[in-house]
């Protein structure tokens, strides 16, 4: 059976892991190649770094973190932030990523998501999004779609986004809820759930978790295939082997942590 | 020398660095001499079974490859590298493939339970060609436990007209598929080895230490 994925995201900025609350107020963690890797052993699933100054401060990703973290990590890895064009996606992809997430890019340009699609195949290309419950006139879920870093409102649905990202050929979609975000409360499980019933393609919920069972309801209730989690193990409050235990003790098909 | 061959499949860096992690050299190449002189041979694949049999066909490789798995020695298919070390492939229309194993390959029917592409962990589940009651023995898999979980992401999977060489399977779409497969010094695997962790890199290991032949009756 397939199980679902604990995926352990690495925000990085300067060249260190770093962790926000909504998007702020962000603080230094550690060095992001030796973060991965210490995960990569405790068993996690996947993983994922954002650069998330690389847009704002318009500068490529930095690849050479990326070419470390391939000679260290041997589990799927996506990278995002700081992707421009296909170039970008074709260098994080040969210098050892799974996967390359775009964001704010692909709501500017919905067809990098077809082109990305094309040149490396549809499960090279997640589709993050940042949205949020604003209840916009007009839109038919009541969730907007935010870019740079959730800064900049859209006017654009959220799950109408999904649908054509995915339809456009994004073969994942990674929903990260600004309002859950940083919260340690637990996911947006009504967002999550839209999404994941909305697209055939698998969702990676973001933005919340703060204990083992926000996963397990994520994965029941939210319908998510895969959850990402942050400060709950950046801090050392939870480590992966104890979430995974959890997760196969409520029933969650999960693979063992070695 | 472990040799990766390189038909412009994408990403080969991922299974260079992979058998640096346990400790094997390997060099990238796709020339014929280089091919011909390897002990062992990992043929990776990433993208579809035509596009990839194109390429080796415009590169002249198959003659190459084919001439190297007469020799007895090792060769392990990865991925797309599993599916058109067979007859032929349903992707890209009909292709003839490289022919080592007899069959073809076939694509998942998607479902809202079981989304194609396949992909994320899953498990293995070896059959009695890969095991004795003394645990697994075929040398590719050994030590490894059945059950492990392996980084999947495909949409077809091979069909190995022969049961005997099915080394392990996995279910997906409600029916199991073949997820290793070997005959004789030929050992391929669905899953990507370079990305599946502990028991990805330890089925690497094993295929470094294979000089390609089996005990017994020639197949276990």
């Amino acid at each position: 059976m397939l199980t679902k994925r604990l995926i352990v995201c690495l925000d990085v900025r300067n060249g260190k892991v770093t962790k926000g609350v909504k998007f702020k107020e962000n603080v230094d963690l550690g060095d992001p190649v030796e973060m991965g890797r210490k995960y990569y052993l405790d068993g996690v699933d996947e993983l994922v770094f954002y650069d998330i100054m690389a847009s704002a401060e318009k500068r490529p990703i930095d690849i050479a973190m990326v070419r470390a973290v391939a000679r260290k990590v041997f589990i799927p890895f996506s990278v995002g932030g700081g992707i421009r064009n296909l170039d970008d996606m074709r260098e994080v992809l040969l210098a050892g990523a799974e996967k390359v997430s775009v964001n704010s890019l692909a709501v500017q340009n919905p067809d990098i998501i077809s082109q990305g699609a094309r040149a490396f195949g549809k499960q090279c290309i997640v589709l993050g999004m940042d949205a949020k419950k604003t209840g916009l006139p007009g839109l038919p879920s009541g969730y907007e779609v935010f870019v740079q870093g959730g800064r900049k409102a859209m006017g654009i649905d959220a799950i109408e986004w999904a649908k054509k990202a995915v339809a456009l050929g994004a073969g994942e979609i990674c929903v990260n809820s600004i309002d859950a975000d940083g919260t340690k409360d637990g996911y947006e499980l009504t967002l999550t759930r839209l999404i994941a019933e909305a697209v055939d393609v698998p969702v990676i919920a973001s933005g919340g978790a703060g204990t083992p069972s926000h996963l397990v309801d994520v994965f029941n209730k939210g319908k998510a295939d895969a959850g990402l989690v942050a400060s709950m193990v950046h801090y050392g409050t939870y480590t992966i082997p104890a979430i995974k235990a959890d997760l196969s003790a409520a029933g969650i098909p999960i693979r063992a942590a070695v | 020398m472990i040799v990766i061959v390189d038909y412009k499949a994408g990403n080969l860096t991922s299974v260079q660095l992979a058998l640096a992690e346990v400790g094997e050299e390997s060099v990238i190449s796709s020339d014929p001499a280089i091919i011909a002189a390897a002990d062992h041979l990992v043929f990776p694949g990433v993208g579809a079974a035509g596009s990839a049999m194109e390429e080796l066909r415009r590169m002249d490789l198959e003659p190459v490859l084919k001439a190297y798995v007469a020799t007895g020695k090792p060769f392990l298919g990865i991925c797309v590298g599993c599916q058109i070390i067979m007859d032929w492939s349903l992707e890209d229309g009909r292709t003839d493939c490289l022919g080592l194993l007899p069959g073809g390959t076939d694509i998942f029917a998607a479902s809202p339970e079981s989304k194609v592409p396949h992909m994320g962990w899953n498990q293995i589940r070896f059959t009695k060609r890969a095991v004795s009651g003394r645990g697994p023995r075929h040398p590719l898999v050994m030590g490894i436990p059945d059950g492990s979980e392996f980084y999947f992401v495909h949409s077809y999977f091979p069909t190995p007209a022969d049961t005997d060489h099915v080394l392990a399977l996995t279910d997906y779409g409600g029916k199991p598929f073949a997820s290793i497969l070997g005959s004789g010094n030929i050992a391929a695997c669905q899953f990507h080895v370079e990305k599946s962790g502990r028991w990805g890199l330890a089925l690497l290991k094993n295929f470094c230490r294979w000089d390609g032949r089996l005990e017994g009756d020639g197949v276990c």
